[in-house]
């Protein structure tokens, strides 16, 4: 019995190093710092990836920028750590990160055994297949027996799973760690389907050389709900975040934008926008902001809707409709409470 | 009667603890274990503080839920509605099965590659030279990864692959199917025919080998081995009305179905895990022969035995002493390399239990530790049998 000691020991050792920076203040923490250290992914075109100038860019970093701009007032001053399906909650639940952007799927044990806290929902997701054309497949009901390719870590998995056990089929899953290393083996066949997030598996076919020779199939077997998400125990934290989100999509609805937010802030007669603006009330300082904390946060990245065109919309090689995306003034779910 | 020429001092002075030699080593030891003892207390003590400031428990309870994924390569019967603990269990298999499969094929590599690097040709003791300084001086992740992408690229497609040997091998890019057996009727006595009689040939061998000690008559042991092994059982398989049957590989749908499969990752992972640790056997291996004292070896030509003779029983024998103890850390290495598996999709312990699992439950503390405790068990239960051995050949005081 006393030689497990010392593992044990070393074992509690690296966890309470770990855990020790998980405490509340994480706003003090922050502006302390100057910079937000915002979790995102290794790499999915569209919600986030590096440009060519070594910029990060896209829909979940954008929300990044987001928070910086509202708490910082500076959309730039954001450490962004790229973390795969697996070290994600491990780097948030540890305090390596103050934030988790990473298109990340709000379930209930997520929220309650992982001690997490989800901000909203960014993108409303389904789980889908994605084939070779040339295999003539039409519908994952004809996937028995294919080997599928799926990121470890993920709901996706557990979704699989469930969706080949209730249909009667078989499959041989190969887990991989990435969205690349999907990408290659799925592409060298070493599986026939790849299954992910339904605007993954658009993400990750517009970087293909063919893109036409790919088809995602029409059966959507899971709600996947994406959202940012912040650690249990810290709600002016949680709060910030949540209402960052809120306001860009409030923003979208009320027609503010990147380029006319000032002048909105200015003129306009609505008093949710001059609220949301900072322009009347003491709102922001309830959340320990200045009260124009929206105002700098939109004009660094625009309302929601604009930061959806720039990454994902049509206009993009992702390619993805605004579908259950779109507010609810449009018949979306993008539905935000209000700002009083 | 003895007279004692020191008197007894019993005065003690507290000085004496670090002055006088007689205490002084128990005053160190006892502060080191005082020492130690509060550094893993104050560890425990934040690790159960942290855990309770994140309101998490420590229980291993999430072991006996569901574990709701599914591994591709598997050994146990095991499906998504399984036990995270038996979804471990998957996992250790796993691990052990390419640890043993690397183990073997890194020994056997690694003794070829390092007699041949002692070899007279220029050539092929060059050539080994090479292997060996390249292959060991890369990263064993890249090299993984590199046979991984040689593996997927390079073989065909499930629908393009042409079944080799009459059926018996498929290679396809998804793994190598190799026909499995089928069991029915009287099954059993076959295989019990077949235990029997390689317990037969041990016991023949050493037999033999008592009888050469004594007579000096050597009989064709391999030749009578291999009848002792095919004959008795082959008798029986017929009698019983060929009970075990073979199951070959056929193409069903996307993939082979059928026989016993070889996913890449396994097959990769083993490769690369095999030529990277011969390359330190073989080097091991050539430090034991060449300790060698060269006159054993012209003592045995004086003899008249053949250099293969030589080799085999007078230098290797003599060597294996030397060779064992470093032999022992690197199978442990092997071992503990095998975790690299997840990055080729190979669910072993550490993408199970330390992966997957960890990740679906969010109990990193218990699965870490498990992880860790599971870890430390296989090698030194490894180190354990290889020690017992090398007892066994060590040199024997007489």
């Amino acid at each position: 019995m006393k030689k497990m000691i010392l593992p044990v020991a070393l074992g509690a050792a690296f966890a309470a190093t770990s855990l020790s920076a998980a405490t509340a203040g994480t706003l003090e923490d922050v502006q302390e710092r100057g910079t937000l250290r915002c979790a995102v992914s290794t790499g999915l075109a569209g919600f986030s990836y590096t440009d060519e100038n070594g910029k990060w860019q896209g829909f979940d970093v954008d929300y990044c920028r987001a928070v910086a701009a509202a708490v910082l007032g500076d959309a730039d001053a954001v450490e962004f750590s790229p973390t795969t399906g697996k070290t994600r909650f491990t780097a948030l639940a540890s305090g390596e990160v103050d934030i988790l952007s990473r298109n990340t799927t709000w379930t209930y044990s997520r929220d309650a055994d992982l001690k997490f806290t989800f901000l909203g929902v960014s993108y409303y997701d389904g789980q889908g297949f994605m084939v070779k054309k040339s295999l003539g497949v039409t519908s994952a009901k004809e996937l028995d027996g294919a080997t599928v390719c799926i990121q470890t870590g993920t709901t996706t998995e557990l979704n699989l799973s469930d969706y080949f056990t209730a249909e009667g089929m078989s499959y041989e899953p190969l887990s991989i760690e990435t969205n690349t290393e999907g990408r290659a083996n799925y592409l060298a066949d070493a599986c026939d389907v790849y299954t992910t997030d339904a605007s993954g598996l658009a993400a990750s076919r517009a970087t293909f050389e063919n893109a036409a020779d790919h088809i995602i199939l029409p059966e959507i077997i899971s709600k996947e709900p994406l959202g940012p998400l912040v650690r249990h125990g810290d709600d002016q934290w949680a709060d910030i975040g949540r209402w960052v989100l809120n306001a860009m999509k409030i923003a979208e609805e009320k027609g503010i934008t990147a380029a006319n937010a000032d002048e909105m802030a200015a003129t306009s007669k609505d008093p949710e926008v001059k609220r949301l603006l900072g322009a009347s009330g003491e709102m922001g300082a309830a959340i320990g902001l200045n009260n124009d904390f929206a105002l700098v946060a939109i004009k660094a990245v625009g309302n929601y809707g604009e930061s959806f065109e720039r990454h994902l919309g049509t206009q993009t090689k992702v390619n993805l409709a605004r579908g259950l995306n779109a507010v609810w003034t449009e018949g979306g779910l993008q539905y935000a409470p209000p700002f009083r | 009667m003895s007279t004692s020429t020191v008197p007894a001092d019993n005065s003690f002075q507290l000085s004496q603890l670090w002055r006088d030699a007689r205490y002084r080593s128990y005053t160190i030891q006892i502060i080191a274990l005082v020492v130690a003892l509060s550094v893993v207390m104050m560890l425990i003590g934040n690790a159960v503080e942290n855990l309770e400031a994140l309101g998490k428990d420590f229980n291993f309870g999430f072991l006996f839920e569901p574990a709701g994924y599914d591994i591709g390569q598997r050994l146990v019967e095991y499906t998504s509605a399984s036990g995270h603990w038996k979804a471990a269990l998957v996992g250790l298999l796993n691990t052990l099965l390419v640890a043993f499969l690397a183990c073997l094929a890194a020994t056997v590599i690694g003794v070829f590659v390092g007699v041949l690097r002692l070899s007279n040709n220029w050539v092929i003791s060059r050539l080994m030279a090479v292997y060996i300084e390249g292959v060991r001086n890369v990263p064993l992740l890249l090299q993984i990864l590199a046979w991984y992408a040689v593996f997927i690229h390079v073989f065909p497609k499930p629908k393009q692959a042409e079944p080799l040997l009459g059926g018996a091998l498929v290679a396809t890019n998804r793994g190598f199917y190799i026909p499995g057996f089928t069991y029915e009727g009287a099954y059993l006595a076959v295989v019990a025919v077949f235990l029997a009689s390689i317990a037969g040939i041990f016991i023949f061998r050493s037999w033999a080998k008592k009888r050469q000690e004594e007579t000096g008559q050597i009989l064709p042991v391999g030749l009578y081995s291999l009848g002792l092994l095919i004959v008795p059982t082959a008798i029986v398989y017929f009698i019983a009305g060929m009970p075990i049957g073979l199951e070959f590989p056929t193409l069903k749908g996307f993939n082979y179905v059928g026989g016993t499969k070889a996913g890449t990752p396994l097959i990769a992972l083993w490769f690369a895990l095999s030529i990277y640790s011969a390359a330190f056997v073989a080097e091991i291996v050539r430090a034991g022969i060449m300790a060698i004292s060269k006159g054993q070896t012209e003592a045995a030509y004086a003899l008249g035995l053949r250099p293969q003779r030589t080799m085999s029983l007078v230098v290797l024998p003599q060597s294996l002493r030397i060779i064992i103890p470093p032999m022992i850390s690197n199978y442990l290495n092997i071992t503990k390399n095998s975790s690299l598996a997840i990055a080729v999709g190979y669910m072993d312990l550490t993408g199970t239990l330390g992966g997957i699992t960890l990740n679906q439950t969010g109990r990193e503390m218990e699965c870490m530790l498990l992880l860790m405790a599971t870890y430390l068990v296989i090698s030194l239960t490894i180190s354990a049998v290889m020690n017992y051995y090398n007892e066994s050949v060590k040199l024997k005081g007489r």
